[in-house]
């Protein structure tokens, strides 16, 4: 569904992105991790046509995703920060998405507005709300259009746990209904019923690709957290060997 | 008081006169025939009509007065009357379509080196020159209307034209749309009284070489350059209105190479300069109102002893413009409508010298082009912080002991 | 396009800031139309403050807003919208709101007391002008990352255009002074939108008269009817250059 091959991306002299290959099939959950700094926002805004890689390419469902748009009426991206005009309304800031979308036949799904009970909170302007309730909103924005591909970007920062509840329980819903969905966390023990694949990377650089499954068998390690810090361990070793 | 004397004895001779009337029920149809038939210090009275005399000569002391102004008409060929003696009036004619040419200064009426003229209540329409004094003196010119329309200035001439004149009066006329309203060239000893002079081409009143002159109680009024006083000396300028003369090149008032001359009570509104002296020498410029004008004064450096007390300066965009950093020049208890300063003491004079002339106002003398920054953020700035340190206006124009209120003028 | 420049619209008009200026203005304009004995004297006060604030205010408050939206823009990136149309339609939200808040502060008591083809001319320069500052600001804005750094630009732009250029122009006249400049001063006016603003609301004034030769060489041409058109296309150039270039740039920038 989506294919990367040889991403590259430099801020001035900060290799971002270095040659960075990826495939991502339907149905899958990918988590994407790494330490601070290692590339994981860039390569979804690559994804998402915000920042223009500098060589390599990018496909979403076969189609080459330079200089094209439409491609992301596929998507649904829930940012890590996400801020709106502060004189708007949650129900303002939905009409537009609503508008600019403009999707009348598909289905649109208000499940996480009911959830996350916003439909209450229809009025109020955006620069009276909490960091969390913006979270929601931003993550309610995502799940709405019903996209093939979600991105989520630190879903579960800022939300309190009942919210993260039901944003996880949203997930494995929508991952059960076929879906790509692509998370970056720091969290890795909120990821370990959620995913089915990860992708490990640091400074830039695609460490590993791998399916649960592997990892764990590849590090004897049950938990994700504790399989990532074993693999953290070996290549730090690897590069002072 | 000898010209008085003088219109009693014509009034007794007049007295003893015939009285000839010309009309087409009369006796004379043409004036030319009657004035032929006239003899010394008769009246010719001529009857409502339209008279083509071609040339009208005047060469007897006669009164020619009109009866609800008759015309007389110069089929734009001639000269209408020419007054070629002395002692004659001239009353109650309509003068219209006088020749025009480019060698002979064509007149409705032209005085030739005589004396005790007297032009008055007449209505002079399409006139190349109005009325033309030529070393005419003490001659009266009254109550006439001239009207033209001059498009351009090579075309036309002045409404009332006298050059090397003595002891002239011209009273109560009313002038426009010649070249210049009023013109005076080497004239002397004359009064310019209550006339109204608008809408000429170029200047409503223009005066050169004549001295000894006053011009009180006039209004000159939108003129292509207004007023200009040149090569003359003791002039009296008293209670004359001096109004909308706006245009590039327009002067309420202009001196230039005046000497000892008086501006008194006059009313300077919305000119672009309301007086550009240049060579100006001891004048006094006294209770008068700037009013609204682009420049009140622009005093150019080759100007000595003006002294400007007692005016009033309201709402001119700038006060005083001048080219020099020497100042010969006084100005004392005038009231200034952008003084800023204070008086402690309330004896109605500020305690801190005004200084009217603007930092920018030097800059555009000396580099006109800069006008373009004309209510510019940085000119303004400019003038605002020259106003707290002085350093490029002159040091001495200023006036020590501004009015704090204006004068009841 | 529309969609976005609406809920833009709708989202600027509540600003308090916007709301503030507009009365600012409304107060000012009535206020010194009611001081001033003669209206045409209040037009020339009110011509001074149109060329200093306006063009302030809507730099200022366009590069506030396009840094405060970063995240917003960021979002409306990601959806299937193009880049130019996003850029554009903030570009036109924010250009509508600040002309209304113009034309509302000034335009009502100009024609309420000074209805006139003076009045008219300020009117259309200050909307110029509202226009103009908003993709300077967008420009600007485009070009710098950081917002303090880019709102420091864009006071900078404004001190440049306002009182640095003029400065530029008087050092100039006095290099030049022993040459004509009157006609080369045309062309320069054209290279500041404030500038050429003033210079045509003047000679709509019969002030124009005290700027004696340079004034006529000026009336000479802004008087016709090409000159008029010439004034107006560059006015408007001045809208559509910064306006395209910061939507190219933005079109290549990585948010």
């Amino acid at each position: 569904m989506i294919i990367a091959n040889n991403i590259n991306k430099q801020f001035g002299k900060l290799k971002a992105l270095d040659n960075v290959s990826v495939t991502c099939n339907k149905g899958e959950c990918i988590a994407l991790i790494g330490p601070n700094g290692s590339g994981k926002t860039t390569f979804i805004k690559c994804i998402l046509g915000m920042v223009v890689c500098n060589s390599g390419f990018i496909t979403v469902n076969g189609k080459n995703i330079l200089h094209e748009w439409q491609y992301r009426a596929d998507i649904g991206y829930m940012p890590q920060i996400g801020r709106y005009p502060d004189n708007m309304t949650i129900g303002q800031v939905l009409d537009m998405m609503k508008d600019i979308r403009n999707k009348k036949n598909t289905a649109i799904d208000e499940d996480l507005i009911k959830k996350f009970e916003l439909d209450k909170l229809l009025d109020k302007r955006m620069r009276t709300l909490s960091g969390g309730t913006r979270q929601k909103v931003s993550a309610a924005l995502a799940f709405l259009f019903n996209p093939a591909v979600l991105i989520l970007d630190e879903p579960t920062a800022g939300l309190d746990p009942v919210a993260a509840e039901i944003l996880k329980d949203k997930i494995i819903a929508e991952k059960a209904n076929g879906k790509l969905i692509l998370i970056t966390s720091h969290i890795l023990s909120e990821l370990d019923d959620l995913v089915t694949q990860v992708i490990y990377m640091q400074e830039g650089k695609l460490i590993f690709h791998k399916s649960i499954g592997d990892l764990r068998a590849d590090t004897g390690q049950e938990k994700l957290s504790k399989a990532i810090a074993s693999v953290m361990l070996k290549t730090g070793n690897e590069k002072n060997n | 008081m000898k010209g008085v004397i003088i219109i009693l004895c014509s009034c007794c001779f007049q007295a003893s006169a015939f009285n000839i009337h010309v009309g087409s029920l009369q006796q004379f149809k043409t004036i030319t025939a009657a004035v032929a038939a006239a003899t010394t210090g008769d009246t010719i009275i001529v009857d409502k009509g339209i008279y083509f005399e071609k040339n009208l000569v005047i060469n007897k002391q006669l009164v020619l007065k009109g009866i609800n102004h008759p015309v007389l008409d110069g089929e734009k060929k001639y000269e209408i009357i020419s007054i070629k003696s002395d002692n004659v009036t001239i009353d109650g004619f309509l003068l219209q379509h006088t020749g025009v040419s480019s060698i002979t200064d064509f007149a409705a009426i032209k005085i030739y080196d005589r004396r005790y003229v007297t032009i008055i209540n007449n209505i002079i329409n399409d006139a190349f020159f109005g009325i033309y004094s030529q070393q005419g003196i003490n001659c009266l010119i009254q109550n006439n209307i001239l009207t033209a329309n001059a498009i351009e200035e090579q075309q036309s001439g002045n409404g009332i034209h006298c050059w090397r004149s003595d002891s002239m009066r011209i009273i109560a006329n009313t002038i426009s749309g010649h070249r210049d309203g009023i013109y005076f060239e080497f004239v002397t000893n004359s009064v310019i009284w209550r006339n109204n002079s608008f809408k000429n081409m170029r200047y409503g009143l223009h005066f050169m070489f004549s001295n000894d002159d006053a011009y009180i109680s006039n209004v000159f009024e939108n003129n292509g350059a207004g007023v200009s006083v040149m090569f003359s000396h003791s002039v009296k300028m008293f209670n004359n209105y001096f109004k909308e003369n706006w245009g590039d090149a327009a002067y309420g008032l202009l001196l230039k190479e005046i000497n000892d001359s008086y501006i008194e009570n006059n009313r300077f509104e919305k000119n672009t300069m309301a007086i550009y002296a240049e060579g100006a020498n001891r004048i006094h410029i006294e209770k008068n109102v700037f009013k609204g004008n682009g420049w009140a004064l622009k005093i150019q450096a080759s100007c000595m002893d003006i002294q400007l007390i007692k005016n009033n300066f309201i709402g001119n965009s700038f006060d005083v413009g001048t080219n020099g950093s020497l100042v010969l020049n006084t100005f004392n208890n005038n009231y200034w409508d952008k003084y800023e300063g204070y008086d402690l003491n309330h004896d109605n004079l500020g305690d801190v010298p005004y200084r009217p002339v603007s930092l920018y106002s030097m800059i555009i003398e000396q580099n006109p082009p800069a006008m373009i920054l004309f209510h510019s953020f940085i000119t303004s700035l400019m003038d605002k912080t020259e106003k707290v340190i002085p350093s490029l206006t002159p040091e001495n124009l200023k006036d020590e002991h501004p009015l704090m209120k204006s004068l009841p003028l | 396009m529309k969609k976005i420049i609406k809920y833009v619209i709708i989202d600027i008009l509540r600003n308090k800031i916007v709301v503030a200026y507009t009365i600012f203005l409304l107060l000012l304009s009535f206020s010194i139309f009611n001081l001033e004995d003669n209206n045409a004297k209040g037009l020339l006060s009110l011509l001074n403050i149109v060329l200093i604030i306006v063009p302030l205010v809507s730099i200022l408050f366009a590069a506030i807003y396009v840094y405060n939206s970063a995240e917003f823009l960021e979002l409306l990136v990601s959806q299937p919208l193009k880049r130019k149309t996003i850029w554009l339609s903030i570009f036109a939200g924010l250009a509508f709101s600040l002309a209304l808040a113009f034309f509302i502060g000034v335009g009502i008591p100009v024609m309420l007391y000074e209805f006139s083809a003076t009045g008219i001319t300020m009117l259309i320069v200050g909307l110029f002008l509202t226009v103009i500052f908003v993709a300077i600001a967008l420009l600007a804005t485009v070009q710098t990352r950081d917002k303090a750094k880019g709102i420091g630009v864009t006071i900078l732009l404004w001190l440049y255009f306002s009182l640095l250029f003029d400065g530029l122009v008087l050092f100039l006249l006095f290099q030049f002074a022993d040459y004509p400049m009157e006609k080369i001063m045309i062309g320069i006016s054209a290279f500041n939108p404030i500038d050429l603003s003033r210079i045509l609301v003047l000679l709509k004034m019969d002030v124009s008269a005290l700027m004696g030769y340079t004034g006529a060489v000026f009336n000479d041409f802004f008087g016709k009817t090409y000159g008029m058109i010439i004034a107006v296309f560059v006015l408007a150039l001045w809208i559509a250059l910064p306006a395209w270039i910061s939507a190219r740039k933005f079109n290549r920038k990585d948010l």
